[in-house]
């Protein structure tokens, strides 16, 4: 630690060359950052996805709907545990562009089907008495400040009631925290049997996609093809899939865009790197005098090996960790699109992988100029003064 | 242990010391069969023309280069058989050197400077400080303990390179032309310091020097010509 000072006068000589490196250093850091929440929001969700849940959803494709009196069919299928279902209902609060889904649920099924959607007991009774109760996730409470007790108007672009409204009412019952952190904790849930009830004729009856919670895992694609077999040659057929599968084949549709970011990527550190490695090489190499007094001094060669390293892992971890730092902010500040990525967040691992990008680029822009260093004979390094 | 050492008490011994140089196929005898006794507490002043072998003298009594062959002896140990590691250690516990061009670290303050030799003992952050603060004192320089080099005259500066040679109060004081970028007075001020170094303080001392003036502040001179002393220069 006494050596401290030392390194870091060093990095002060040229502040100048020192800023434009670290600034460079910085930047990839925060593209660095931004990458791995994109990455996180398009395929964090398959990570997240239950290994004993498929989903059944309609063989041509999900808009289609399902009849709701497939739930008690399924349930007799032997392996399958727990059935529930969901309806994407399209709504708009206030602001198209303020995305975030609604789905009419059957709230007890529904709630011991995704138990990673933590809800406190007394919400959860207050929503089964309450008909037009709904539950909504903490991000989406604290982006429209809406509390328990609220009544929220929210417009479908599906849904009609039977007056032909589409203006849907709900009374805020409960607000459900994530149990992870990748946990989606946008959408906001309400109850099936009052949606049914309201919408109009069009739809009555009809579910848009259900859960199927296994009994045994390992079982998961049999029992798919069982859930298959039995709708087949019916008017609405089946296509089922493990939950994961179901959420990876719409990450995969924007899988390129994370590939090209992470090329752009590679070639931003592959220049840091350059950038880098120049600023230590020209620092070793306009010092040689100076290593060589330190050397009379009485350091040895390990140790001014050592002092070339510490100082270029020390501009690559600060450069690093503002960088990452001033990610992180920006980050948590939401996700950017409005809407389109609810699990926009840094993950820690990342977070961790990126201090360790840091130091290993200290440590492979240093390495050179530290042997360059370590080499030096001393009566040459003094004679060339 | 070293019998002439015993024999008549000098701290350092360099014994039939050979250096040859090589450049491309040329060899360079710099120091044929060299042979000089200092005694503890002596101040040497050793002259002789540019390009005689002065620093090549001083930097195998120092550790910093070793001989092509014959033996360097300080204090009974035999420099010019330690690994490189050693010899790092060894100049850190029995070494201060002095440059010409001061050589002072531009990024750091003078007591910044004055302190990197201590930053390889063990001693604490406060006792490096009394260390420090002690060597500036000796050199008369106290009052400019936080101005970086730059803002020194060269007499300054000089004085902070020697407040760094004896701030480990080490066993030898070796110092290549310290007079030698410094105009007339200041380089007297410098010659007037290290002798009171010596003579108050006792320590060792090894100056190469071209001031004509330094034979006077010397104890001993000695002078180097075609690799061999002399105590009496050529005509
Ligand atoms: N590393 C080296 N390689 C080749 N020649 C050298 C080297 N070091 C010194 N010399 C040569 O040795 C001679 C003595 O040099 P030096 O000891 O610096 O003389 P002085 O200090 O008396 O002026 C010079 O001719 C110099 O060129
Ligand atoms: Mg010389």
């Amino acid at each position: 630690m006494k050596y401290l000072h030392l390194v870091w006068s060093n990095l002060k000589r040229k502040k100048l060359r020192t800023s434009l490196t670290l600034l460079s250093i910085l930047v990839a850091f925060i593209l660095f950052g931004f990458l791995s929440a994109i990455q996180q929001a398009l395929v964090g969700g398959v990570a997240m996805a239950g290994a004993d849940r498929l989903i059944v959803r309609h063989k041509v494709s999900i808009i289609q709907m399902l009849p709701e009196s497939y739930k008690a069919r399924m349930e007799r299928i032997p392996g399958v545990s727990l059935v529930a279902h969901q309806t994407w209902f399209g709504g708009i609060y206030q602001d198209p562009k303020k995305f975030f889904m609604q789905n009419p649920v059957v709230p007890e099924e529904f709630l011991s089907m995704f138990p990673e959607l933590v809800l406190p007991t007394e919400q959860k009774q207050a929503w089964l008495a309450t008909r037009t109760g709904a539950i909504v996730g903490r991000t989406t409470a604290e982006r429209f400040h809406w509390k328990t007790g609220d009544r929220v108007p929210i417009q479908s672009s599906i849904w009609a009631q039977e007056n032909g409204s589409r203006n849907w009412e709900f009374d805020i019952v409960g607000i459900y925290d994530g149990k992870k952190k990748g946990t989606d904790t946008t959408p906001l849930f309400f109850r099936y049997d009052y949606f049914d009830e309201a919408r109009g004729r069009w739809g009555k009856g009809q579910v848009g996609w259900f859960t199927i919670r296994v009994a045994d895992p390992a079982r998961a694609a049999e029992v798919a093809k069982l859930v298959d077999q039995e709708f087949e040659n019916s008017s609405a057929e089946t296509k089922t899939e493990p939950e994961g599968a179901f959420v990876q084949a719409w990450a995969s549709q924007l899988g390129n865009i994370v590939l090209i970011v992470a090329a752009i990527l590679g070639a931003v550190f592959f220049t840091i790197l350059l950038v880098a490695g120049n600023t230590m090489a020209q620092a070793v190499r306009e010092r040689t005098g100076e290593l060589g007094v330190l050397k009379a001094i009485g350091f040895t060669n390990g140790q001014v090996l050592a002092l070339v390293l510490v100082e270029s892992c020390l501009l690559t971890v600060l450069g690093g960790v503002l960088g990452l730092g001033l990610a992180w902010v920006m980050i948590s500040r939401g996700d950017p699109t409005s809407g389109l990525l609810p699990m926009f967040f840094f993950p820690t691992r990342d977070l961790l992988v990126g201090l360790g990008i840091s130091i290993a680029l200290g440590l492979v822009t240093g390495i050179f100029p530290a042997l360059q260093a370590m080499r030096l004979q001393v009566a040459d390094a003094l004679r060339g003064t | 242990m070293n019998e002439s050492g015993t024999d008549n008490g000098a701290l350092v011994h360099v014994d039939g010391v050979g250096k040859v140089f090589h450049r491309g196929s040329e060899d360079i005898h710099v120091l044929t069969d060299l042979h000089l006794q200092v005694p503890a507490g002596e101040f040497l002043a050793l002259m002789g023309p540019s390009g005689s072998g002065k620093t090549t003298l001083l930097n195998l009594i120092g550790g910093l280069d070793r001989p092509t062959e014959g033996s360097v002896t300080i204090a009974g140990e035999s420099v010019h058989q330690l690994s490189d590691r050693r010899l790092a250690g060894w100049r850190a516990r029995h070494i201060g050197f002095v440059f010409q061009l001061y050589n002072l670290m531009p990024t750091l303050t003078t007591e910044r400077n004055v302190e990197l030799p201590l930053l390889l003992t063990h001693l604490s952050k406060s006792e490096r400080k009394k260390h420090v603060a002690a060597a500036l004192a000796m050199v008369g320089l106290s009052h400019r303990a936080g101005h970086y080099p730059r803002t020194l005259s060269g007499g300054e500066q000089q004085r902070a390179g020697i407040a760094r040679g004896i701030v480990t109060d080490p066993t030898l004081l070796l110092c290549d032309e310290p007079t030698g970028d410094l105009d007339r007075k200041a380089g007297d001020e410098i010659l007037k310091l290290l002798h009171a170094l010596n003579r108050e303080h006792g320590k060792t001392i090894i100056m190469v020097t071209h001031d004509p003036h330094a034979p006077a502040r010397a104890a001993r001179t000695v002078y180097l010509n075609k690799g061999q002393l002399s105590s009496e220069p050529l005509a």
